[in-house]
C-alpha cells in the first residue's frame, strides 16, 4: 500500500491576515522554531509517505525558503520527495488566468498532475490545524471501512465564532457522516469539527476532479460532499490527541500560550513516541542566559541572547532581550531585538522587529498587540 | 567525477583521546560533544567549508562508529557533493599488506590515492582535536605569496608553557629555520597548531621517502617536518591570533566549554559570518519552568529546566527538576537531574540519571577536582560521587 500527500498551503490565509500579509498560512511561525506546515509535513513523513505535493498560489517565497530541498524532513529524494506546485498560468487556459479560491479549484488546477499519480491512497491536509496525528492509522481505518473518503474529526465544544470558521460534521453511531455544515452562522456547543485532514483512494480523487471539471463545480464541500452524502460513504475518524485551529490572531496567541501553560497539550504535540516534528535547521548556537537574566515559564529556541526578564513567553530563534527589559506573555518571532529597559506585555512581534530602548508596549490577553515584519520602534 | 581541486583537506580524526578517559571509551575524540550542540570535529569541518574547501578526507581509526554516523554523507556541512565532498577514510586491507595507521604521516601515506584523484596543488593537513575558528584561505594565500613548500600555522603561547608544544623558530620574514619538539629551553613561543599546508607534489615525495625509512615513526612533527627543514625546503610559519584550544584533557575540555559563556565570551559562537555547522536531531525548543532559574549558562533544544542552573553548558534534552542545583557543569545529552540533586563542577556524559537528593562533585572554589560520569551512569538517590571521581561509561 502506498500513499501520496497533498498539502494546501494557502486555503485559510484570509482568517489571519496580519500574519499572512508576507507569507502563506503554511509558513506562519509557531512554537519557537516551527512553521505551521511542519505539522502536516511531519505527520506525513512519520506515516512513511514519500511523496508530498504542496499546492500554493501566492506569497510563497517564505514557504519555498523554508522547505528548500526537503532535506530537513528527510525528503530530498530522487524519486518522490517534496514538490511545490505554484499556480500554473497557461496562455491557452480559459483566458482568465485566475487564481483558484477553493480547495476544489486548487485540485482542478493540478488535474494533469493528479491524473499522473500512481500511489494507491491520497492524504490531504491544510495547514491551519495543528496536531500530531498518526496518519498511518487514519489510512488503515479508511482501508478497513471501505469508505469513499475518511475525514479526521475531533469532538470539541465550539463557540459561535469558532463554529463560523469551521466545518462541522454530524456522525452516526457507525461512524458515517450524515450531515455537513460548512461555516454555520448560528451553531454553538459540542460537535465533531473537521480537522481538514482526509484520505481517499487515488482513483476516487482522480474521478472527483474530472467530474468537477466537467460540471464546473467550485466547492468540494457544497458541490460534491453535501450533494452526494446519501449515495457515498463518507466516514469520520475521531482523533483523540490535541489539536488547535489557528483561524485568527487571537487564536494564534491563545494556542501559542497553551504550549507553556498546558504540559499535556505540549506533550501531545511535541513528545509523541516515534513521531517527532521536523523543521528547517538553522544551525543556531545554543541560547545564552547572562548574569542579569531572569527567565520563568517560557519556551525558548536556540540562538537567543537574554540579558533581561522573560516570563510566560515564546521566543523564536535569535531573539535578543536587553538588560533591564521586561517581556511578559509575548510571542517574539525570529531575530526580534528587544533593547534595554523595554517593557512588553501581550505582544506578538513578527520577524526582524527592532524595539529600541525604553519603549513600553502592551496588548490584552484577548487582543495581542501585533508588530509587523521589520517594524522599528 | 574527480574534478581537479586547488586545495583539499585531510582531517586526522583517528585520535583516541585517552586523557579524556570515560568520555572516549566508546567514542573517538573528534566526536566528543562540545558546547551544547556541537562535536569537536564540527570546528575544523566548518572552518573548511567557510574557507571554501569542499573536499575533505576524514581519517578515522579508533572507535569510529559514532564518528562515521555523525559525518554521514556530510550534509550538515554542505559536503554532500557530487564532485568532492566529505569522504571517511578508514585503514584498509591492500593486496600485499594491511595495516593500521601507524602515525599521522603514515595515515596520509596510505591515502595518497585519494589525494591524487583530485590532483590538488595544495594539501591541507588538519587534526580533529581542537576548538578554533580559522580562515584557511588566508593561510593558503600566504603560502602562495611566499612560494613556500610548506606552511605551518603557529600560535603565540605563554613562554612558560612553550615547552609543552612543538616550537617553530623563525626568521624575520616568517621562514622557519628550526623545529623543536617540546624543547626544555624554548627559543621562541611559536607553537605549532598541527595545521599544515603542503605543495602536494612535495608532500607525496616526502611521505614516500618517510615510508621507506624503517626507523621513522611516521609522524609529521617528528619526521616529515624535520626532514624537509634538513633539505632546505622553503617553510614558513603562518601566525594565527585567535582563540585556539586543545581539548585533550578533562580540564581543558571543561575550560573550553566555559569559554563560551559570558556576555563577551572568549570564544564566540554567535558570529553569523563564521557559522559552525552541526548535525541536528530535530528536538523541540527548550523550556524554563516556573521554578527554573538560569544564570550565565547555555541551554539548548529539548531541555526542561525547573531547577537552578549556574555557569553551565547543557546539551540537548537535559532535564533539571525542581529543587535541583547545577553549577559549573558540562552536561551532555539526555541527562536527568532529579529533584533536590546537587551537581557541581562536573562533566556528565550522555544518558546519565542523577536520582533525587544525590550529590555529584563539589565546589570548584574550594580547590576540588572535576567529577566525570561516563555515559549511562545512574547515581542512586541520596548517594555521593566525590569530586575528581571518574566513573566508567555504562553504555
Amino acid at each position: 500500500m502506498s500513499a501520496v500527500g497533498i498539502i494546501f498551503s494557502n486555503i485559510h490565509d484570509r482568517n489571519i491576515s496580519e500574519l499572512t500579509r508576507v507569507r502563506t498560512m503554511a509558513s506562519i511561525p509557531y512554537g519557537c522554531r516551527y512553521r505551521l506546515i511542519d505539522f502536516a509535513l511531519s505527520n506525513m513523513v512519520n506515516a512513511g509517505i514519500g511523496t508530498i505535493n504542496v499546492i500554493t498560489h501566492y506569497n510563497y517565497q517564505s514557504l519555498m525558503d523554508h522547505i528548500g530541498s526537503g532535506k530537513d524532513w528527510d525528503m530530498a529524494r530522487r524519486s518522490g520527495g517534496i514538490k511545490i506546485l505554484p499556480p500554473y498560468i497557461s496562455a491557452f487556459a480559459n483566458n482568465q488566468n485566475e487564481l483558484y479560491h477553493t480547495r476544489l479549484e486548487a485540485l482542478k488546477s493540478i488535474n494533469h498532475f493528479i491524473q499522473g499519480m500512481a500511489e494507491d491512497y491520497v492524504v490531504m491536509a491544510d495547514c491551519d490545524v495543528i496536531c500530531n496525528i498518526d496518519l498511518q492509522d487514519l489510512i488503515n481505518d479508511h482501508v478497513e471501512s471501505g469508505a469513499d473518503i475518511t475525514f479526521a474529526v475531533q469532538k470539541k465544544v465550539l463557540s459561535k465564532e469558532a463554529a463560523r470558521r469551521n466545518t462541522i460534521m454530524t456522525v452516526d453511531e457507525a461512524g458515517r457522516i450524515t450531515d455537513i455544515k460548512s461555516k454555520p452562522n448560528t451553531f454553538e456547543g459540542e460537535a465533531d469539527m473537521c480537522l481538514n485532514i482526509f484520505v481517499c483512494t487515488r482513483r476516487y480523487l482522480q474521478q472527483m476532479v474530472l467530474d468537477a471539471i466537467a460540471h464546473d463545480y467550485k466547492s468540494m464541500t457544497k458541490d460534491i460532499l453535501m450533494r452526494t452524502l446519501r449515495q457515498c460513504n463518507y466516514r469520520a475518524y475521531r482523533f483523540e490527541g490535541y489539536s488547535a485551529e489557528i483561524s485568527s490572531i487571537e487564536e494564534y496567541f491563545t494556542h501559542s500560550m497553551e504550549l507553556i501553560s498546558d504540559k499535556e497539550k505540549y506533550d501531545s504535540l511535541f513528545n509523541v513516541e516515534e513521531r517527532p516534528v521536523f523543521t528547517k535547521v538553522r544551525n543556531s548556537p545554543p541560547t545564552y542566559y547572562s548574569e542579569t537574566s531572569d527567565v520563568k515559564n517560557s519556551l525558548i529556541a536556540d540562538g537567543c541572547i537574554i540579558d533581561g526578564t522573560v516570563e510566560n513567553c515564546i521566543l523564536f530563534r535569535g531573539v535578543k532581550v536587553g538588560k533591564g527589559a521586561v517581556v511578559k506573555n509575548s510571542v517574539l518571532f525570529q531575530d526580534t531585538f528587544v533593547g534595554d529597559n523595554v517593557s512588553l506585555n501581550c505582544v506578538v512581534s513578527d520577524k526582524n522587529v527592532v524595539i529600541h530602548e525604553g519603549v513600553t508596549l502592551s496588548g490584552a490577553p484577548t487582543l495581542p498587540f501585533y508588530l509587523e515584519k521589520r517594524k522599528m520602534i | 567525477m574527480y574534478r581537479k581541486k586547488e586545495c583539499i583537506a585531510m582531517l586526522l580524526a583517528g585520535g583516541q583521546g585517552s586523557r579524556l578517559y570515560a568520555l572516549t571509551e566508546k567514542t573517538a575524540k573528534p566526536a566528543v560533544p562540545f558546547g551544547g550542540k556541537y562535536r569537536i570535529i564540527d570546528f575544523p569541518m566548518s572552518n573548511c567549508v567557510n574557507s571554501g574547501i569542499d573536499t575533505v578526507g576524514v581519517l578515522t581509526q579508533y572507535q569510529p562508529l559514532v564518528l562515521n554516523e555523525y559525518i554521514g554523507n556530510g550534509e550538515p556541512w554542505d559536503l554532500d557533493r557530487t564532485r568532492g565532498g566529505v569522504m571517511v577514510l578508514p585503514p584498509y586491507q591492500g593486496k600485499s599488506s594491511s595495516d593500521w595507521y601507524r602515525g599521522t604521516a603514515n595515515a596520509i601515506y596510505q591515502n595518497i590515492n585519494f589525494i591524487e584523484r583530485y590532483s590538488p596543488e595544495y594539501t591541507l593537513i588538519l587534526s580533529g582535536d581542537h576548538i578554533y575558528k580559522m580562515d584557511y584561505s588566508k593561510m593558503l594565500k600566504e603560502h602562495k605569496q611566499n612560494g613556500a613548500d610548506c606552511t605551518i600555522a603557529v600560535l603565540k603561547v605563554p613562554m612558560a608553557e612553550a615547552s609543552r608544544f612543538g616550537i617553530l623558530n623563525t626568521n624575520e620574514d616568517g621562514s622557519i629555520y628550526e623545529f623543536e619538539e617540546k624543547p626544555k629551553n624554548p627559543k621562541s613561543n611559536n607553537a605549532s597548531m598541527g595545521i599544515y599546508i603542503f605543495n602536494t607534489k612535495t608532500l607525496i615525495e616526502y611521505l614516500k621517502a618517510d615510508e621507506a625509512d624503517e626507523s621513522s615513526s611516521n609522524d609529521f612533527g617528528k619526521n616529515i617536518i624535520p626532514a624537509m627543514l634538513g633539505d632546505g625546503k622553503k617553510m614558513y610559519a603562518y601566525l594565527f591570533d585567535g582563540y585556539w584550544k586543545d581539548v585533550g584533557t578533562i580540564e581543558s575540555l571543561w575550560e573550553a566549554n566555559m569559554d563560551l559563556l559570558g556576555r563577551t565570551p572568549a570564544f564566540n559562537l554567535y558570529d553569523k559570518r563564521w557559522r559552525i555547522f552541526y548535525r541536528n536531531n530535530a528536538e523541540p525548543p527548550h523550556k524554563i519552568g516556573a521554578a527554573g532559574k538560569v544564570v550565565n549558562s547555555m541551554i539548548t533544544e529539548g531541555c526542561i529546566v525547573n531547577g537552578e542552573v549556574v555557569n553551565s553548558v547543557l546539551s540537548n534534552s537535559v532535564m533539571v527538576e525542581e529543587g535541583a542545583f547545577v553549577k559549573d557543569c558540562v552536561i551532555l545529552g539526555n541527562v536527568t537531574v532529579k529533584k533536590g540533586a546537587h551537581v557541581e563542577y562536573a562533566i556528565i556524559d550522555h544518558d546519565c540519571v542523577i536520582e533525587e537528593g544525590a550529590k555529584v562533585g563539589a565546589s570548584r572554589a574550594e580547590g576540588n577536582k572535576i567529577a566525570v560520569l561516563g555515559a549511562g551512569n545512574k547515581v542512586a538517590a541520596g548517594s555521593v560521587i566525590e569530586p575528581g571521581a571518574m566513573c566508567e561509561a555504562q553504555k
